[in-house]
């Protein structure tokens, strides 16, 4: 096979932006999307129990894992139920959104790391098989001793059940209507070492894994709840301010460029480095403002506390950021 | 040197694949004494000679425009690393120690530790470093200022800074510290063919490999610093146990001799580019910048390898799956074709992009160790020094793939 290398990637705004390029039917209410760069140019590498926040053309920004192929580094793909209650999220992406479309990007950030072990054992109810989908093909990879236990309402609305059954015995299907609630204890038998038992779905199934591992080594279980709420503040798509405390100077960084393009333009030089929020270089500390991440670095709770912010990528929610330049 | 553009069949005894192909040769030797004394002649020339080129004293092909460095360096699935970083390749060859679990290795393997290390080394865990750093390096330029204003920058300063504060930071014991710097010259030349610069560290290679392994054991680290963090990541489960001695072992080796002739390279630039130096202390909160343009303009990591997993397509020429290519990061910062007036060193260049900390997901996790290192030292210094003058005949240290300064004789005017 002869591959030829892309292009160098340029900076800032290509990472910002992506298009749709697919929309697939998965299962009943499940659909996937495939995303590239409009240049068709590396997107951010990103690794297995990953999310990215997606800005949908309405305005509104909603988090999805990551269930493609790490290897190809110019798609991400994305599952996506329709939530009956869905205020515009999830329905907007089944209902309007559609091929070359472009929807606003951040991330990807993983908050639910697949970490080494000998054997794991995965448990995804519904949509929550996203997230695990690469796990287990990283598993498979590995030569790791795995399970995956699938739980799903119906077999109809449970996704991405052909590339599982290439697995055989290692994948146990369960949809509720044929088989009941899942049989947890059954799946995971006794308590033991060398085990990370990795589980992605409702609330109630996280809950009851919680209980299931309450006898287990520390650590072991790892959980991504499924956020399927619509919460969120809307991203702002209009121009704001950013002022920097010790010259006093306000620069407007428009929706089209970076706040550190924005800077640079007044001539103020913040050192970067990668220019797509992965390397940590251009770490700038917020005094007022509220930034809207787009980095791959901060947790959560970095996020929250908002005191500093990636200007090579990252925006602001509010009219004015200051920050300390 | 001689390059040909030559009609080349490039196949050897360990690919099945053989491929035809116009691909420019030559026969320099980049890890000759000759070259690495000087090796700018010889950047210029592979830049020139085209995208790709074979170097047939070795059999490997490098690259030295910026352009193809920065594709190769983000491309991890088309240009591994766990074939080695090195000219050596692991697999074939018995590495000469247990491969690094971050430089030597690939996804899905290399996710672990890095996650962990880039917490441990990121820029907020930094932070609590910040003040510290400042008063050790202002300490030490005082005491060296008033041990006489004539003195050789290396030994006097910025060999002596970094093994001030680094190993502390990692937390280990105060005892054999000194042979940090001759395992990190050894391990860096063993990215290299193995000449005489190898031959040279290879008597003490089992002494000093065991004496950084027994620093790398939780019983020996400090309860705080980067060493504990690292072990902590393992009691968590982000790494496995048998891990975390690697991932320290990668510290010590990685972090010493890189930023010695990081800093050293920054000295060397400013008291050779006085009017530099002028701007600097008229605003100090230059060094960041000024450090990052040294790092371009001198490279201290000149080179490393990538082995590419698949036929890969580099301009018209087929690099066969299995091979090794050389990439010239140093070549890369002073192209000509990405950089104005590359073989300035300039304080108002944005230097932001250059590859002497490497790119994508290998790209250098203690940059930002390295660079609290060097704003702490040129702070201290752009307060107390007016001017900084050569003050005789400088030394290189060579090796395979460092750029090093063995002396630099310097006279320093207190401010
Ligand atoms: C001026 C100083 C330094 C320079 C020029 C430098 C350069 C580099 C380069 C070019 C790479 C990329 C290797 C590749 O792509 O194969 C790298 C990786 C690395 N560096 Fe540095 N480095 C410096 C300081 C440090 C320090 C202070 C530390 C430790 C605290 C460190 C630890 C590492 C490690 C562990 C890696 C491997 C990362 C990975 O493969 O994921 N370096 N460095
Ligand atoms: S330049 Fe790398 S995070 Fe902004």
């Amino acid at each position: 096979m002869t591959v030829t290398t892309p292009a160098v990637a340029p900076a800032g705004a290509d990472v910002a932006t992506l298009r749709v390029v697919g929309k697939q039917v998965q299962a009943e209410g499940v659909l996937t999307l495939d995303l590239a760069a409009p240049s068709g140019g590396r997107l951010r590498d990103w690794t297995p129990g990953s999310h990215v926040d997606l800005v949908l053309p309405n305005g509104l920004t909603r988090q999805y894992s990551l269930c493609g192929d790490r290897f190809d580094p110019t798609t991400y793909r994305v599952g996506v139920l329709l939530e009956p209650e869905s205020r515009g999220g999830s329905a907007y992406v089944h209902r309007e959104l559609a091929v070359g479309d472009v929807v606003g990007i951040g991330g990807p950030r993983n908050n639910f790391p697949l970490v080494p072990a000998d054997t794991y054992l995965f448990v995804a109810g519904g949509i929550g098989i996203t997230p695990l989908l690469p796990m287990v093909r990283q598993a498979e990879m590995l030569g790791a001793d795995w399970r995956l236990l699938y739980g799903g309402r119906t077999r109809r609305s449970m996704a991405f059940l052909d590339e599982l059954s290439a697995h055989g015995e290692r994948v146990l299907v369960r949809p509720q209507d044929e088989t009941g609630l899942l049989d947890l204890a059954g799946f995971l038998g006794g308590p033991r070492p060398g085990v990370r038992v990795y589980s992605c779905g409702p609330a109630p199934l996280l809950a009851a894994m919680e209980a299931a591992c309450a006898e287990w080594p520390p650590y072991t279980l790892r959980t991504e709840r499924f956020v399927a709420a619509d919460g969120g503040a809307p991203a702002r798509t209009a121009p704001f301010e950013v002022e920097l405390a010790r010259t006093g100077t306000t620069v407007t960084v428009d929706p089209g460029s970076t706040v550190l393009e924005a800077l640079d333009r007044v001539g103020v030089e913040v050192l970067s480095s990668c220019r797509r929020g992965v390397c940590g270089t251009c770490e700038t500390t917020v005094l007022a403002g509220r930034p809207d991440h787009r980095d791959a670095l901060l947790d959560d709770d970095e996020r929250a506390a908002g005191d500093c912010m990636y200007v090579c990528v990252s925006r602001s929610l509010d009219d004015r950021l200051v920050l300390d330049l | 040197m001689t390059v040909t553009t030559a009609t080349a069949t490039t196949a050897t005894a360990t690919t099945a694949t053989a491929t035809t192909a116009t691909v420019p040769t030559s026969d320099v030797d980049p890890f000759s004494h000759e070259v690495l004394e000087d090796p700018l002649p010889m950047h210029a020339e592979l830049r020139d000679a085209g995208p790709v080129v074979l170097l047939s004293r070795h059999d490997v092909f490098a690259m030295a425009r910026y352009d193809e460095v920065h594709a190769a360096l983000v491309d991890w699935q088309g240009f591994q690393s766990a074939a080695g970083v090195g000219m050596s390749n692991f697999r074939y060859e018995e590495p000469w120690r247990p491969p690094s679990l971050l430089l030597e290795a690939d996804p899905p393997r290399h996710d672990a530790p890095r996650r962990v290390l880039q917490k441990v080394l990121g820029p907020r865990a930094l932070r609590r470093l910040h003040e510290r750093w400042r008063a050790d390096a202002e300490a030490l330029v005082d005491e060296v200022l008033a041990a006489g204003t004539e003195f050789d920058a290396v030994p006097a300063l910025t060999s002596v800074f970094p093994l001030r504060v680094f190993p502390d930071a990692v937390g280990i014991g105060q005892e054999g510290r000194e042979n940090l710097l001759p395992y990190g010259d050894h391990a860096f030349n063993a990215f290299g063919p193995s000449n005489d610069l190898v031959a040279k560290g290879a008597p003490r290679v089992a002494e000093l490999s065991g004496w950084v392994a027994a620093q790398c054991r939780r019983e020996a680290l400090a309860p705080e610093g980067f060493g504990a963090d690292i072990w902590a990541a393992s009691d968590r489960g982000d790494i496995t146990p048998e891990m975390a001695p690697l991932v320290v072992r990668s510290l010590l080796t990685a972090g010493v001799d890189t930023t010695v002739h990081g800093l050293s390279a920054v000295l060397y630039a400013f008291a050779t580019h006085p009017d530099q130096w002028a701007r600097l202390r008229s605003d100090p909160s230059l060094s960041r910048v000024a450090f990052d343009e040294a790092v371009r303009w001198e490279s201290p990591v000149q080179t490393f390898f990538r082995t590419a997993t698949t036929d890969v397509r580099i301009g018209d020429t087929v690099v066969p799956e299995g091979r090794k290519i050389l990439m010239f990061l140093a070549a890369a910062n002073r192209d000509p074709r990405r950089w104005a007036d590359p073989d300035a060193f300039d304080l108002f260049r944005d230097p932001s992009g250059h590859v002497g900390f490497g790119m994508g997901i290998h790209q250098c996790v203690g940059q930002h160790v390295a660079r609290l290192e060097a704003e702490s030292l040129l702070t201290a210094l752009a307060r107390r020094v007016r001017t900084i003058e050569l003050a005789g005949p400088t030394v290189r240290h060579h090796n395979n793939t460092l750029r090093a300064w063995e002396s630099i004789p310097v006279r320093m005017t207190p401010a």
